[in-house]
């Protein structure tokens, strides 16, 4: 069976809507930096180089990895670009993973970025192409009519998702790299906040951030002389569906299900409400937390909703969600996924700092992209597995 | 490393411009022929990759629609390189290593119709300090034909000769694009395109897509009568800079050849992929292939079909197939990506 894998460096950059300050070589620069020194290595000791991010033309560079080879340190090296959608950031740690589970490197470098200030990606989203429905309204739009059903089919009170929103945002005045630090955001704000997509106001959707995620993954042996704990991968998967087909399940994807039921199988946890610790989900929209509470089996089908009111999300709860702020408070699209995965390995690293949920010791890491289709996740321990 | 081979490959004919398909319509036959021909179904496979360009559908996810041509529902284990296919292949090679699971499905597509692919691949350069230049790809390739040629090792002769044995073999590929025969010495009176590029140093602009489908072990032996085995594979990248690197030398191809473990005996057959005739000489040399293989290119390359996002992986497969035909034994399959051969991969493939 595959090698073990840890986690033994992570970095972010500071997430802000403009990072004028760096170019794009710069910003995953930082990132990769901040994970090497966390794992006391350099660029040298690196075997390969993992990259991913969502579509070319947030940036307008076709391939952008070619062009930032040099400045990963990858030249003379393996370098493998990513590309899965709003998922990307996890399956390329997946990908980066799968390496040194296959026993063919020691220690993989893995980033995730996007520089959304370099375009405009709701233009990006928006082509018409012939004979294929257009995106016309952004992801926003797209995703608005699945949270309608959702609110219809399990009667959860309106407010659900502005509850979520809070939470989210003052999760993140605890973590210094979010994009979002609004110290006096209440309830009331959020529910004055402009409707964009009814029913997602202004603030229940994710910013658009400049900002970039990078992890140092190795092997049992090269774990060994990491200076600080590592995490260990105790499962990952993939999975996909397409698009449109009559029957196909929007609000409650079959891929998630299955995605989630692999990794559980593999950690071997058959409660994963109880047996996980924190979880880092990829909510853009305020809503997908209840939605996929329920889709990774943490709530019955219906009842998500109710553990966003109770407070089990919250950051005191029985499954705190999303203590980094989430996508919903940053949000490099690109690297929204990698930061779940790598939120999720701090947190059973103990290096969470502010927002560390005490004692974590099983974390889940959470991206979905496309249209509610594809998914990547892993979970992340302690403890060797 | 566990071994994996290749156990059956499809790919849909090169055209200049098929105006009456999209890409998955493009893909779904060829997928289909794959899988058909392995005789493991899509239930069965246990991973899925693929590698494709944003930019050559001019839109953004185009890699989701294609998933309609694989069917992934029941949803499937699948992921996505925005690289040319055989870095596809390469991750779910990888993928293999794992041991729980036994076949994996490899495809790729590209239609570089879609706009004008010599000004598009300007987007790979330094979007900063050349971008603004607007260097166009036959242009900077003409750079590095120019520094092979500087060196005197290569002539603008042994140049045409690539692009004259080339054409010969498409005669007899039935899914190559450009098969009319060129006249050496009338080729070479031709006026440059982009000095020292002629018109038939350079690739065509082709539309196309390939399918591969990968198996571990017995299931291998069980899919395919000759397994064409993956023995070596490696991939390398050097700095984008085109100033930084000595174009006249692939060090990337020779560090990946290396470490694939192609440094070493003769090869029946070697699949490179160059699709400008100065990058074949240069492959060849980064390469140690000298006398070491027998056929060069029998599908005639690049240089006659070149699907971008495709053409490398359409390497790997012609390479295995010849393997799984029973006409070669040992096999050397070549992919490149990015400006000037900056990244490479190779792939050694063996009969049983």
């Amino acid at each position: 069976m595959a090698n073990p894998c840890a986690i033994a460096g992570i970095g972010q950059t500071r997430h802000a809507s403009q990072r004028a300050d760096v170019s794009i070589a710069g910003l995953v620069r930082e990132a990769a930096l901040r994970a090497l020194e966390d794992a006391a290595l350099t660029f040298a000791d690196i075997d390969a180089v993992v990259i991913g991010k969502a579509p070319d033309m947030f940036e307008g560079v076709m391939m952008p990895e070619l062009m930032l080879a040099d400045a990963l340190g990858a030249a003379g090296k393996p370098m493998l670009r990513v590309h899965t959608a709003g998922s990307v950031g996890g399956s390329t740690a997946l990908v980066a993973a799968s390496l040194v589970q296959a026993g063919i490197h020691e220690r993989v470098l893995t980033v995730a970025f996007e520089k959304q200030s370099e375009s405009d990606a709701m233009w990006a989203l928006a082509p018409k192409i012939p004979f294929q429905p257009t995106v016309v309204a952004g992801a926003g739009g797209y995703f608005a009519p699945h949270i309608r059903a959702y609110i219809r089919r399990s009667g959860a009170p309106l407010d659900i998702g502005m509850r979520v929103a809070l939470k989210d945002r003052l999760n993140a005045l605890r973590n210094p790299y979010a994009h979002l630090h609004q110290e006096d955001i209440t309830l009331e704000q959020i529910a004055q906040s402009p409707m964009l997509w009814d029913p997602i106001r202004y603030a229940e959707t994710c910013p658009s951030s400049d900002g970039a995620c990078a992890m140092v993954l190795v092997s049992e042996q090269a774990a060994r002389s990491a200076p600080h704990r590592p995490a260990w991968v105790h499962a990952s998967a993939m999975r996909s569906e397409p698009t449109m087909f009559a029957g196909r399940d929007q609000v409650n994807p079959r891929a998630g299900q299955e995605c989630a039921a692999a990794v559980y199988h593999q950690a071997g946890i058959t409660d994963p409400r109880r047996e996980i610790d924190a979880a880092e989900i990829y909510v853009p929209f305020s809503w997908y937390e209840p939605m996929w509470m329920e889709n990774l089996g943490f709530a019955p089908e219906g009842t998500g909703w109710r553990m966003t009111l109770e407070g089990a999300t919250a950051f005191d709860g029985d499954l705190p969600v999303n203590p980094s702020g989430g996508v919903l408070s940053s949000n490099p699209i690109g690297a929204s996924g990698m930061l779940r995965f790598a939120e999720a390995a701090m947190q059973v690293r103990g290096q969470a700092g502010e927002h560390q949920v005490d004692g974590a010791k099983r974390a889940l890491g959470h991206a979905y992209g496309g249209g509610s289709q594809f998914f990547a996740m892993w979970i992340v321990g302690s403890e060797k597995p | 490393m566990r071994d994996v081979a290749v156990v059956s490959f499809a790919q849909a004919p090169s055209v200049r411009a098929d105006q009456l398909r999209n890409e998955v319509e493009i893909l779904m036959p060829v997928v289909a022929e794959a899988l058909g021909r392995s005789g493991i179904s899509k239930h069965e496979i246990g991973f899925t990759c693929s590698g494709s360009s944003d930019y050559l559908a001019g839109q953004p996810f185009s890699f989701v629609m294609a998933l309609d041509a694989v069917g992934a529902w029941p949803p499937m284990a699948e992921s996505h390189v925005e690289m040319d296919g055989a870095w596809a292949l390469y991750e779910a090679w990888a993928r293999l290593q794992h041991g729980d699971i036994d076949s994996a499905l490899v495809y790729a597509f590209g239609k570089s119709s879609m706009g004008d692919i010599a000004e598009l691949l300007t987007l790979q350069l330094d979007p900063y300090s050349v971008v603004p230049l607007w260097p166009d790809a036959v242009s900077v390739a003409a750079l590095q034909a120019r520094a092979m040629l500087d060196g005197g090792h290569h002539s603008e002769r042994d140049m045409a000769a690539v692009a004259a044995r080339s054409r010969r073999d498409a005669a007899s590929n039935p899914n190559a694009q450009v098969r009319t025969p060129l006249d050496e010495a009338a080729a070479l009176a031709e006026p440059c395109i982009v000095s020292p590029l002629r018109e038939h140093d350079c690739p065509p602009v082709s539309d196309g897509a390939a399918a591969i489908v990968l198996a571990a072990g017995e299931r291998a032996r069980q899919a395919c009568a000759r397994p064409a085995w993956i023995r070596g594979i490696d991939h390398r990248i050097e700095p984008a800079s085109l100033g930084a690197r000595d174009l006249a030398t692939s060090q990337s191809a020779a560090l990946a050849a290396r470490h694939a473990g192609a440094l070493g005996g003769a090869f029946d057959v070697a699949e490179i992929h160059a699709p400008f005739t100065h990058q074949e000489l240069i492959l060849r040399d980064a390469l140690g292939l000298g006398d070491r293989a027998t056929a060069m290119n029998p599908s005639g390359g690049a240089l006659v079909a070149n699907p971008v996002m495709v053409a490398g992986l359409i390497r790997i497969g012609e390479a295995a197939q010849r393997i799984i035909d029973g006409r070669a034994r040992r096999a050397l399959a070549h992919a490149t990506s990015g400006p000037c051969l900056q990244q490479n991969l190779v792939c050694v493939l063996e009969a049983d």
